[in-house]
């Protein structure tokens, strides 16, 4: 635990001194690295206890859409504007997860409900295109420097908001997998039944948790969105982003507290090296090679990266302690 | 305390209880017994939230509890273990039990104090209570045991037992029995117990119900049930 807790806190000092040391572009993907990292780590809340959710594209896009849309029809600061997504966010989320616990609907037909409402929300998004811009994407009406509608065209400032929406994230993952709640929700996980007759109100539990990360991913898409000052239904919503997070999360490990980040760092930096080695000419190649590799790590370390280091870590504490 | 009246269930076609009515007083253990496939454990189902009642009613003091999901009935104070053990794998001997003395009440206990209630249950059964003993690896009796630690552990009034004495060897057996009985005399505990042979149950309890094809067949005495004629028949024409 305080390993963790002091490698988190390494991590972080370490993240303080990086902006200054690169060029503009390594800021750039540092802070989307940050922002991901937050997204995945917020999928993992749910993840960890095996309900794989393949809709928080949903959730994402909900959360870039809603300030934007308010912010330029009807000059809303993003500071409520935000908050209102994380509503409309939750909202979804009960909207899907009451029925889907009600109805014990599981494992992979749980993957497909999820798959269907991450889906919904891209076609919505691009029907709507009178207000969205639909496929074209939709671009938040620019105030330069301002701390009312949230825009920084300086990357340090979103580099600092995107810090403290990791940490926050961080912190969010800490306290769930501290409490009670993480045993009872271990336990729903193995055996819903056996978890009721305990006294434990199977439906309340999984949709506190489906809540809470619904809201801090949407939280993720509102600070992403507002960070690009673009935003596109493929890139904030639908299968594909879905699909990113769900895979960069369990490659990273989704029962470590850095794993998610670690997914991140992976995949954002493999998606943008095979870019630049490939360049445009071969975009195909580039997803091609990117999902190969993740199905390896899924397939060779399913308990993600970070839980693999700390499993042969551990295999090799006892032995040096042995030589002693 | 409780009072059970035309229930029944039914699995498609097939009528697993069939209309059974049947009354449990403050503080007596009731046996529950039938060959199997008779209908015992769905009882127990019915009761305990699991399934929901096709017919009939179910009160507790009164109330009507029937068709409420199963965590509510455990805050109601009816706890049960499972026949065939359901620990949590993920999660060490303590905690298992630990999470039902948590949540068993909804009292908003302090988790040190679900803990030394755990310890408590746990050293009531007779198993070990240190933080670091898994689940994984326990035998048959000790599982059996752990069903029963973390129904005690929610603090139940009336505690329903399906097969406690299931896979154990005969000194188990009336360990496992001399424990149920010491529940009520030591912690007034009412205990529905369902076993599908009569054996040592027929020595702690006091009234049984036999059970067959989901009706109920005799109710009265343990004495009386060894020399019922449809009861030896049921009982010596299966076994
Ligand atoms: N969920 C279910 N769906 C269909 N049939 C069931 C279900 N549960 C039990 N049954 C059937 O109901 C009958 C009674 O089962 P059960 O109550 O488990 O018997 P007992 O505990 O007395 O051995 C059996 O024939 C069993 O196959
Ligand atoms: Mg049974």
């Amino acid at each position: 635990m305080s390993r963790l807790g002091a490698s988190a806190f390494a991590l972080a000092a370490l993240a303080a001194v990086l902006p200054a040391a690169g060029p503009a572009y390594f800021l750039h993907l540092l802070i989307q690295i940050l922002i991901w990292a937050s997204v995945y780590t917020a999928w993992a809340l749910m993840g960890r206890f095996g309900f794989v959710s393949f809709g928080h594209g949903a959730f994402v896009g909900v959360g870039a859409y809603v300030p934007a849309l308010l912010w330029n029809y009807f000059g809303l600061t993003p500071w409520v504007g935000i908050p209102a997504g994380i509503a409309l966010a939750i909202l979804v989320a009960v909207v899907i997860g009451y029925p889907c616990f009600r109805l014990r609907v599981v494992g992979h037909y749980f993957a497909l409900v999820t798959l269907a409402l991450s889906q919904v929300v891209l076609l919505t998004l691009v029907a709507a295109r009178e207000i969205t811009g639909g496929s074209l994407g939709f671009t938040p009406k620019a105030a330069g420097h301002s701390w009312y509608a949230l825009q920084f065209p300086e990357k340090t400032y979103f580099y600092v908001i995107a810090l403290m929406l990791w940490l926050l994230a961080l912190s969010v993952w800490r306290w769930i997998d501290g409490g009670i709640n993480r045993e009872a929700l271990e336990a729903i996980s193995e055996d819903e039944d056996a978890a009721a007759a305990i006294g434990i109100d199977v439906l309340r539990e999984k949709l506190r948790i489906t809540v809470l990360s619904a809201a801090l991913t949407a939280l993720g898409g509102a600070i992403y969105g507002q960070y690009m000052m673009y935003l596109n239904p493929e890139s904030v919503s639908g299968i594909a982003v879905s699909l990113q997070i769900v895979f960069a999360a369990i490659a990273g490990g989704v029962y470590s507290l850095l794993g998610p980040t670690v997914g991140a760092l992976l995949t954002i930096s493999l998606t943008e090296g095979l870019r630049v080695w490939f360049g445009v000419t071969f975009i195909g190649a580039a997803n091609t090679i990117y999902g190969a590799l993740l199905v390896l790590c899924i397939i060779f370390m399913p308990q993600g990266i970070v839980g693999t280091l700390r499993r042969a870590m551990a295999a090799r504490a006892p032995k040096a302690a042995a030589a002693d | 305390m409780l009072v059970v009246e035309g229930l029944s269930k039914r699995f498609g076609g097939f009528l697993a209880v069939d209309r059974i009515s049947f009354e449990v007083r403050q503080g007596e253990i009731l046996g529950l017994i039938g060959p199997n496939g008779s209908g015992k454990t769905t009882t127990f189902n019915l009761i305990a939230g699991n399934l929901r009642p096709t017919a009939g009613s179910i009160r507790l003091d009164g109330a009507e509890i029937g068709g409420l999901p199963a965590y509510a009935i455990c805050h109601r104070g009816i706890a049960r273990t499972f026949q065939i053990p359901r620990p949590f794998h993920k999660l060490s001997l303590l905690e298992n039990v630990a999470l039902a003395a948590f949540y068993g009440e909804m009292k908003g206990i302090s988790r040190a104090e679900a803990e030394r209630r755990a310890r408590q249950a746990l050293d009531l059964v007779g198993l070990p209570s240190d933080p670091s003993t898994r689940t994984a690896g326990l035998g048959a009796a000790a599982l059996k045991k752990l069903e029963l630690a973390r129904a005690l552990a929610t603090r139940p009034r009336l505690l329903l037992a399906d097969e406690s004495l299931g896979g154990l060897d005969a000194a188990e057996m009336e360990q496992a029995a001399d424990l149920l009985g010491s529940l009520r005399s030591r912690m007034g505990i009412t205990i529905i117990w369902v076993e599908h042979i009569m054996g040592v149950l027929m020595r702690i309890v006091d009234r049984v119900i036999v059970l067959d094809h989901g009706e109920k067949i005799f109710e009265g005495a343990p004495a009386q049930a060894a020399v019922d004629p449809r009861v030896v028949e049921v009982y010596l024409g299966k076994t």
